[in-house]
């Protein structure tokens, strides 16, 4: 009952966050990865010393590479983002990025032609489109029996039409992946986190994951309201909904948990190359089962009240 | 079907999962066994895509031309003793039909210092014949003159079927090879002064074909007949001739080299998460819903397994994304056990028996579970299309995973908890927390 009673309060703090996310991303943008913009990665590690920065630096700057960047990774290491480079310019740079005294050893390195990096942005956003809107259709088509069936179909019916509960379950899929994406906005102007296919791939798998969630809340408000139509019993909506949140909280934070715990050891134990992509789904998971609950469930519950509001005049 | 059914099935599921288990550790153990594949990013190694230029061929062609191209590639690729190369073709470009390019993707496990690989790789195929002569000294091998003819003089080469009228058998295929002008000439003055002499052709080195010259042939069409055991040996011919007569040059477009340390660490890291990560959300079952907790866990252990047996067997290359993938999997995989215990505790507070409540609570938990993991595989489905191989990896272990975790969670745990009856009733401390609200 607690998030269907206090939805004002809940959208208002939702709302605030929905706000400061776009905003975060419309004033930093996203850092692509060089699969999305084409271009070379070089990781580097060296044993021995660590060369300083600039000492690299300036020795890169001796090879006209245009522009590129330089971090430090790990206690040994760098990584080298450039330009798409040719295999030929590759031994310049690694002669730039050797010193003496220290080991240089290659542990990591990626070039990527700008058509492919181009292509795979193009595919990422249609996938990603495809996903939400078979996810809407799934929706809708799951809840399509949502009234009853003996009703006459020319006659307005007092409930929410299925459409709607797959209209909502999509905001709320957007709230999902949206929260993530402002994480790296964030992410990516203090630390240059980029997005790249694993994080593509993390937000896909939010958006199959967090829809379930949604999905079981409206499975136990379907039930209840068949039963209650059954029973011949008269209940408000607004208290179908908050029970059917009761009975079904349990389920949706057992759930999460034991998701969050494997993505957390994930994002603990499992290094730096699934770090960013352990997180974002971390944060995706934790965002799919808060909007679920407090955000989804509430709002069907204004839906409902603008529906009767609008056959009431 | 009653009790002793059930508990004879929980019995012989557990010994399967623990035969399996035993099947996979004992094949890692054993250096002949099957082993688990690995992805380049797991065992170090370089990832190289090619786009082909196929612009002067005919669009009709360009499928025959590009398995050519990947059977030149692939020889070459061999000349390095890498264990297990990948050389294969790739379409790309998803929108329209004229975008479509060409890719071949090269995989080289192992190999990290691509200078080399790279300049073998891209080189234009060359096609050359030359006259076959008697071997020198003691050598039993025959040495070869060059003719001056090569692929470049070569205008096409085709299948065709012989008929009645041309003697011999009918049906037979034989390969038809087309020399332009230039070539023409040259090909009357090698086939006149030769006759009877074998003209062996060569791809790229290797010899592909060794006809015997019959006549002198003027009209600057060739035909090589007979000899051919199938009409798929006359085609590779035909391919392999038309790559030389018109190369498709490819061009490196992307490169990608893991150093074998960084790859092993990565493995040995994503073990690790997934151990601690498996082992906790055990102990959060086992905790949190006591007995049937305990049936999930096992069922639990028994998808794992599973998974390890279906990558094992299949074979999948595990990638470190798929590591992944199988992780959140396993959280996911619990997501159905939660579901019907929770409703398993709501039947038990109708004060129903224990076996009638765990038989309603399937029934009542199966539709959200349906829809639930029908999203999932949804998103998994449309991963597996954005594919580039990372992402077709992750992919291909969540689907498994969703399909294999709704099988153990339903049948195993149903089965585990049904056998359970008896052992338990439902005022049992056993199912005190989680599960029964006191």
């Amino acid at each position: 009952m607690f998030f269907v009673v206090n939805r004002k309060i809940i959208f208002s703090i939702i709302g605030t966050l929905v706000v400061l996310s776009i905003g975060a991303l419309f004033s930093w943008g996203l850092v692509f990865g060089i699969d999305f913009t084409g271009g070379t990665f070089i990781e580097v590690a060296y044993t021995g010393e660590l060369p300083q920065k600039e000492v690299l630096e300036e020795q890169l700057d001796t090879k006209e590479l245009g522009a590129y960047s330089l971090r430090q990774t790990g206690e040994d290491g760098y990584i080298l983002r450039l330009r798409d480079i040719a295999e030929e310019e590759y031994n310049g740079v690694r002669e730039a990025l050797s010193v003496e005294g220290s080991e240089l050893t290659e542990k990591r390195r990626a070039t990527v032609g700008p058509v492919i990096g181009e292509e795979l942005k193009n595919k990422a956003f249609v996938a990603i489109a495809t996903v939400v809107v078979l996810i809407v259709m799934f929706v809708a088509f799951a809840f399509r029996n949502i009234r009853d069936e003996d009703e006459n179909e020319e006659e307005e019916t007092r409930e929410v039409s299925s459409w709607m509960y797959g209209f909502i379950a999509i905001f709320v899929l957007l709230h999902d992946i949206l929260i993530p994406l402002a994480m790296f906005s964030v992410l990516g102007f203090l630390f240059g986190a980029e997005v790249d296919v694993l994080i593509v791939m993390a937000l896909l798998t939010i958006l199959g994951y967090s829809v379930n969630d949604t999905i079981v809340i409206f499975d136990r408000i379907r039930e209840n309201l068949r039963r209650n139509k059954e029973e011949r019993e008269e209940e408000e909506f607004e208290s179908v909904v908050g029970r059917s949140l009761s009975q079904t909280y349990a389920r949706s934070i057992n759930t999460s948990l034991t998701t969050l715990i494997v993505v957390t050891s994930l994002l603990i134990f499992g290094g730096p190359t699934t770090m960013y992509f352990a997180l974002t789904l971390t944060v995706g998971v934790f965002a799919g089962t808060y909007s679920s609950l407090a955000l989804a469930a509430p709002l069907l519950v204004v839906a409902q009240h603008r529906k009767d509001r609008k056959l009431g005049e | 079907m009653n009790l002793t059914v059930f508990r004879s099935w929980s019995v012989i599921l557990l010994l399967v999962g623990v035969f399996l288990g035993y099947s996979l550790y004992s094949a890692e153990k054993h250096t002949d066994g099957r082993h688990f594949k690995f992805g380049l990013d797991l065992i170090g190694g370089s990832h190289l895509v090619y786009e082909a230029d196929t612009d002067k061929l005919d669009p009709t062609e360009v499928t025959e031309a590009m398995v050519a191209l990947r059977d030149v590639i692939e020889n070459r690729v061999n000349i390095f003793g890498v264990s297990e190369p990948l050389v294969q073709v790739e379409k790309a470009g998803m929108f329209s039909e004229s975008e479509r390019t060409e890719r071949l993707i090269v995989e080289l496990p192992g190999v990290t210092d691509l200078d080399e690989a790279i300049a073998l790789i891209g080189a234009t195929p060359s096609l050359e014949f030359k006259l076959e002569r008697p071997p020198l000294g003691t050598s039993t091998d025959p040495t070869y003159l060059d003719t001056g003819l090569t692929g470049a003089l070569l205008k096409r080469a085709r299948l065709e079927f012989s008929t009645q009228q041309q003697g011999g058998f009918s049906n037979e295929p034989m390969v038809m090879v087309d020399f332009n002008n230039e070539g023409k000439d040259l090909f009357a003055e090698i086939t006149g002064n030769n006759v009877g002499e074998n003209l062996a052709i060569f791809l790229d080195g290797e010899l592909i074909s060794n006809p015997v010259i019959r006549d002198k042939i003027f009209g600057g069409t060739a035909v090589i007949s007979g000899g051919f055991q199938t009409a798929e040996e006359a085609k590779e011919l035909v391919r392999n001739l038309n790559i030389g007569a018109l190369p498709v040059p490819i061009e490196l477009v992307s490169t990608q080299t893991v150093g074998a340390t960084l790859g092993t660490e990565i493995l040995e890291k994503g073990i690790k998460a997934g151990i601690v990560g498996f082992s906790l959300v055990l102990l959060f079952m086992l905790f949190w819903y006591r007995l049937p907790g305990l049936a999930a866990g096992l069922a639990l252990v028994i998808y794992l397994v599973f998974m390890l047996a279906i990558f094992k067997y299949v074979p999948v290359t595990i990638t470190a994304a798929g590591i992944a993938g199988f992780l959140l999997s396993v959280g996911m995989a619990v997501d159905a056990n939660v579901l019907i215990f929770e409703r398993l505790k709501e039947e038990l507070k109708k004060d129903k028996e224990y076996a009638d409540a765990v038989v309603d609570g399937f029934k009542r938990a199966w539709p959200p579970i349906r829809d639930g993991n029908l999203t999932s595989l949804i998103s998994a489905t449309i991963l597996f299309w954005f594919g580039t191989s990372i992402v077709k990896g992750f992919a291909l272990v969540f689907g498994l995973g969703i399909l294999t975790s709704m099988f153990t969670a339903i049948v195993i745990t149903r089965t585990f908890l049904v056998s359970l009856s008896g052992v338990t009733d439902k005022d049992s401390p056993l199912l005190k927390s989680g599960i029964r609200n006191k």
